[in-house]
């Protein structure tokens, strides 16, 4: 396998505009200092609680949002560097799901527009009856009936519009998609349906995946390699297996005992945390997650622990990750 | 939200969801459900027609001057009577209807063209086009509507065109103003970024994806600034600088019909009745599809 896209120190803040009188506020490092790399045809879940830096995370990626600092190097290519049309001619091979079906939809557009959209601008979609059967072709590979295509956003439920934003995302054959918590606003019931059909269509079409969830337990399925974050930084990153059973970062740890265990019965030690996520205008020193951390020390308030390997496909920034495991009976799990 | 499954099979068997109404079936809605604005709108199709077919509606010429007939009464043959100069009111009423009409049609729709242009582009691009747009904006703002008519109306004369233009200056601000919000606001809606992230070409998102949902607040302001744009064309007219006569428009008839008050009263009650009807027609439709597009009154 190789590497697809490497991130390296990239950070977004967003300062203070209000013309308010009096001090500014000190800006909000959404994200701050990530490194990692993507490898070709993988899926890495990006987890965090509602706040860490995620979603900025992922628009960074696709050049949304322009970073305040750090590179991103897409296929060999450094991304900062490039003038905006440079950008735009990326975006035929990056594409983006949207968390909000209903708003990511233009309401006044027919499905066959909105999902030709993207062909439309590359010039892939042809015209009359090839670009009709294109989309037809596409609605089919996300379970929709092709009769469907000439209604518009509206006439859809959530599920169906979401396998619609895939269909826009999949039609120029991409080899890099953001999922922005693709499933968080849809029924418990189809989540999983529209979880199968994109890692049907991953497997299927080998495309890399990032998929941003707030919930361990949705991406548990369909990835291959989690990163989990904490105000803006990647606190622990690794296969899904050491992730999921033998996690080295207490975050970790305590996001894992918290998501519901698929067999009934079964008691888990809970790990409360205490108190709430620090602001990101105002992240601790040294080791962000310290004020909540039972393991805290002198040493986390001093000195931002680094990303370091602390088993083989783990790498936790914590500076007692091999030396205390809360609990390390999930590693037979 | 029911319990229902996404499966194709199940979804080709019914209709995937009841289909809703269209975009503008409120609007058609509104208009036929109430008798108020039914005959409002009856009311403006009358006078549009009128003045569309003046020269054949019309029973003399305008401006035909006869001395042996001035400051008549209504009668059959002369049904709103005759002014000082012996032309037919009716005939001039209808022909007036002309200029104030399509004053009326004309102003809002090029305010709102200039006006879209620029709200759009200073809600879209922000920065110093947006800095540059909202001060002019606001410079215009400062100035009522009539006093900038007035003002340019006097610098330039009172030519047609020079009134369509006159009352387009005073007009653009709003339109622009209104348009820099909703543009503002459907900005932030996920499609638009759905569009960038799908490559599309900025103007081609301004084109397909921002204008079409803004169309509606700029939709009602041109019902309701129709109205306005009659009446200052009138108020203009009347003060002099507005349509010139010998050509007739409802308000240099009432200004006509002024000097020779003692004479004759009906060039004034016709302009003036004229004028009312049609700006409150329109104001009842104005206000009925605000009603109906504004959200916080969604039924």
């Amino acid at each position: 396998m190789t590497v697809l896209m490497t991130i390296d120190g990239l950070t977004k803040s967003f300062a203070d505009t209000s013309m308010r009188l009096g001090p500014k506020r000190p800006p909000v490092r959404a994200v701050d200092g990530v490194s990692f790399h993507i490898m070709q045809g993988e899926v890495l879940a990006v987890v965090g609680e509602s706040g860490c830096g995620k979603s900025t995370l992922g628009r960074l990626l696709l050049r949304l949002i322009e970073p305040t600092s750090g590179t991103v190097t897409f296929e060999g290519q450094n991304m900062s560097v490039m003038a905006p049309e440079q950008v735009r001619q990326m975006r035929q091979r990056m594409q983006m799901v949207f968390q909000d079906p209903f708003g990511s939809l233009s309401p006044r557009r027919t499905i066959a527009n909105i999902i030709a959209e993207p062909m439309d601008t590359f010039g892939l979609s042809g015209t009359g009856k090839a670009r009709r059967e294109k989309v037809a072709a596409l609605l089919q590979m996300v379970g929709l009936p092709s009769i469907y295509m000439d209604r518009k956003p509206r006439q859809f439920s959530g599920g169906q519009r979401q396998r619609i934003g895939i269909a826009r995302a999949i039609s120029v054959d991409p080899t890099f998609i953001v999922a922005d918590e693709p499933v968080s606003a849809l029924d418990v019931s189809i989540q999983a349906q529209i979880i199968n059909l994109m890692q049907d269509l991953q497997q299927d079409k080998g495309f890399s995946f990032l998929f941003i969830a707030h919930d361990l337990a949705v991406v548990r399925h369909i990835a291959d390699r989690v990163a989990v974050m904490y105000l803006g930084r990647i606190v622990e990153i690794g296969t899904k297996g050491q992730v999921y059973n033998a996690p080295h970062h207490p975050y970790t740890e305590a996001l894992l005992s918290a998501a519901p265990h698929p067999e009934p019965g079964r008691r888990e030690t809970r790990i409360i945390l205490q108190g709430d996520v620090p602001s990101p205008s105002n992240v601790p020193s040294g080791c962000a997650f310290r004020t909540r951390c039972p393991l805290a020390q002198d040493i986390c308030a001093r000195e931002q622990p680094a990303l370091r390997e602390v088993a083989p496909g783990l790498n936790t920034a914590c500076h007692f990750a091999a030396a205390h495991p809360i609990t390390r009976h999930r590693a037979q799990a | 939200m029911t319990m229902t499954t996404d499966l194709p099979q199940d979804l080709a068997e019914r209709e995937a969801i009841a289909p809703e109404p269209g975009y503008w079936d409120p609007v058609r809605h509104v208009l036929l459900d109430r008798w108020s604005t039914r005959i409002a709108f009856v009311v403006v199709i009358l006078f549009i027609l009128a003045a569309a077919f003046a020269p054949w509606l019309a029973p003399y010429d305008p401006l035909r001057q006869s001395i042996v007939s001035i400051n008549k009464l209504p009668s059959w043959d002369h049904w709103l009577g005759t002014d000082q100069f012996g032309r037919d009111v009716m005939s001039r009423m209808i022909h007036g209807s002309r200029n104030s009409l399509i004053f009326g049609l004309l102003a809002p729709i090029f305010a709102a063209f200039f006006g879209t242009i620029l709200g759009v582009t200073a809600g879209y691009f922000g920065g110093w086009a947006d800095r540059v747009i909202s001060r002019v904006i606001d410079l215009l703002m400062a100035f009522p509507e009539l006093l900038l008519a007035i003002l340019i109306a006097a610098a330039l004369g009172g030519s047609f065109w020079n009134i369509v233009v006159v009352l387009t200056v005073a007009f653009t601000p709003g339109f622009a103003r209104v348009a820099r919000a909703s543009t503002l606001a459907v900005k932030q809606e996920p499609y638009v970024e759905a569009a960038i992230a799908a490559g599309v070409r900025t103007p081609l998102i301004i084109f397909r994806h921002i204008v079409p949902n803004i169309m509606a607040p700029i939709v009602v302001l041109m019902t309701l600034w129709s109205a306005s744009s009659i009446r200052i064309e009138a108020t203009l007219s009347f003060l002099g600088i507005g349509t010139q006569p010998p050509n007739p428009s409802w308000g240099n008839i009432i200004r006509d019909g002024l000097t020779n008050m003692f004479a004759t009263q009906w060039p004034i009650v016709a302009g003036g009745m004229a004028i009312t009807i049609v700006v409150l027609a329109i104001s009842i439709i104005g206000d009925s599809v605000r009603d109906v597009l504004d959200p916080e009154n969604a039924q």
